[in-house]
């Protein structure tokens, strides 16, 4: 992060802003600290040690958490598999000199960029429920896999869009010595897309990929609403039992923020490898175009 | 056609958009504010102060939205009865604030990095100069770098406010009657007409979405900070 810039904000703290400094912060420790105990002191009947109890035993993670995180993460892998490949099929298509299939890809890209997920998931739900030859798709058992299906549907159409996008914006952020140089020896404008520049877009844009990967963890608990048994429903199913809804809401919250710091984590650890080999094998570096004889200058 | 003017005829789908319109601003005005107070308290000289703007970002940033709405809503209000309005206020009212703090709490961190980005856009220079001519950290931040951090900032606080739009369907899991909650009743009612009620609520939200998008991206290059 860029704390250089931020630091610059205030002078190296003298001894009586330094005083003041430690006042302020003793203070709003304090506010912060009195808000927390209100917090505590208002939920202290649902935070007492027999509401946490339940946690203690197997059974609560076996027969809830567990089935309810996995589910989650199946929702979520899913979808961001589906998601790449229909994002990546489209990217080429907005791209596509074909008019047709460049203005569809763009509509489409526009509409579900547009509509909310749950708006997208409700749908397919209700579509897998209503209109038989799609009903007629889930005989028997498969009916359970409905919510899924809506689930994973909703999360594919609106982040296919975005890593569309994404694609697109990383080819458009490579230098144009990489185009020239793909025509140059012979390859046509499509064969230098998909040969040339697709590859470093995606190798570039893994990081966000990662990220992205984030913001559908968190929306699959959309899934609550059309009751897919995620992490968020099964620890609400777990609360009925138990009448400790306060305390399951906090261990599942707890339980997203540790999966999505830790995939936070990832993306940040995969942009600092991204940029260490940028010098070697991804340049994105800009040719000072008054100067282009000078070539690209050193990353080091 | 004629579907689509059943449908105006027989539901209010306006009254339901304008609950999603009111949901929008107020939240929006409540993650606005709390957002630049989390921003200013990340780039201060007090440290615990940024250590606690940074908890907060990180821990509700990583929260699904729908986990935060659920918690405020059926933790905290219908479950624990904690009350935000006094109690002689309806149920309804009651429901419509918590909803807008769960929805401002949650997107007041989208807020706070899109200020800090905007801090980032600022030339290190400027605060430079302004602390040579002798301003405080108040001065610095409130007369030289906040005016132009927000410039730098209309952008992803654009994107916010759309993402924002869009997010208050969430709201829907505890009975707030917003579009997405109406488009359920519609298709349970009238199931035969589910094209049609999709195509009409989505359409919805690309008249409510389009012209924002549009004009932050207009008012992003107005008000850009040349230099």
């Amino acid at each position: 992060m860029s704390t250089q810039q931020v630091t610059v904000l205030f002078d190296a703290p003298g001894p009586r802003a330094l005083v003041r400094n430690r006042l302020i912060g003793i203070i709003g420790t304090l506010i912060v600290l009195a808000l927390a105990a209100g917090l505590v002191y208002g939920l202290r009947a649902q935070l007492a040690p027999s509401k946490w109890a339940p946690f203690l035993r197997a059974d609560t993670w076996l027969s809830y958490l567990v089935p309810g995180l996995v589910n989650t993460l199946q929702a979520a892998a899913l979808s961001v598999v589906a998601a790449s490949l229909l994002g990546l099929v489209l990217a080429l298509g907005r791209m596509s000199f074909n008019r047709v299939i460049s203005v569809v890809c763009t509509v489409f890209i526009e509409f579900f960029r547009a509509v909310p997920v749950l708006m997208m998931m409700i749908f397919v739900y209700y579509m897998t429920i209503f209109i038989p030859a799609i009903a007629n798709l889930f005989p028997g058992p498969l009916v359970q896999i409905k919510p899924l299906v809506a689930v994973i549907a909703g999360l594919t159409f609106y982040n296919s869009a975005v890593i569309a996008e994404l694609l697109r914006s990383g080819v458009g952020t490579l230098p144009r010595g990489q185009t020239e140089a793909g025509l140059s020896i012979g390859l046509s404008i499509g064969q230098t897309r998909r040969l040339v520049l697709l590859p470093q877009a995606i190798t570039a844009m893994l990081p966000a990929l990662v990220s992205q990967l984030v913001v559908i963890v968190k929306d699959s608990a959309l899934g609550y609403i059309i009751s897919y048994p995620e992490l968020l429903r099964s620890s609400q199913t777990l609360a009925s039992r138990w009448a400790n809804s306060i305390a399951a809401f906090l261990v599942a919250a707890a339980m997203f923020i540790i999966i999505n710091w830790l995939l936070t984590r990832l993306a940040s650890y995969l942009e600092g490898r991204t940029r260490a080999r940028q010098g070697r094998v991804v340049v994105l570096e800009k040719v000072d175009m008054q100067n282009p004889d000078k070539g690209i200058p050193d990353t080091q | 056609m004629q579907d689509l003017i059943e449908l105006l005829q027989t539901y209010n789908v306006l009254a339901a958009f304008w609950m999603t319109i009111r949901l929008t601003l107020v939240s929006a005005l409540g993650a606005l504010v709390l957002g630049t107070v989390i921003a200013i308290m990340r780039v201060s000289p007090v440290a615990p102060l940024q250590r606690f703007g940074t908890a907060y970002v990180t821990l509700v940033r990583n929260t699904p939205l729908t986990l935060v709405v659920t918690f405020c809503v059926l933790g905290l209000y219908l479950f624990m009865n904690v009350r935000l309005l006094p109690p002689g206020v309806g149920r309804l009212t009651q429901l419509f604030a918590w909803a807008v703090v769960a929805l401002s709490l949650y997107h007041a961190t989208f807020v706070a990095e899109g200020i800090r980005s905007g801090i980032n856009t600022v030339p290190q220079g400027q605060a430079e100069a302004s602390r040579a001519i002798g301003l405080n950290f108040r001065q610095v931040l409130g007369q030289v770098v906040l005016p132009q951090a927000m410039r730098g900032a209309i952008t992803p606080l654009g994107n916010t406010f759309i993402a924002l739009t869009k997010n208050t369907t969430v709201v829907s899991a505890v009975g707030v009657a917003e579009a997405s909650y109406l488009m359920k009743s519609m298709i349970e009612f009238s199931p035969n007409l589910l094209f049609a009620i999709f195509f009409l609520m989505a359409l919805g939200f690309v008249i409510l979405t389009l012209p924002a998008g549009l004009f932050f991206s207009w008012a992003s290059t107005k008000w850009a900070v040349r230099r």
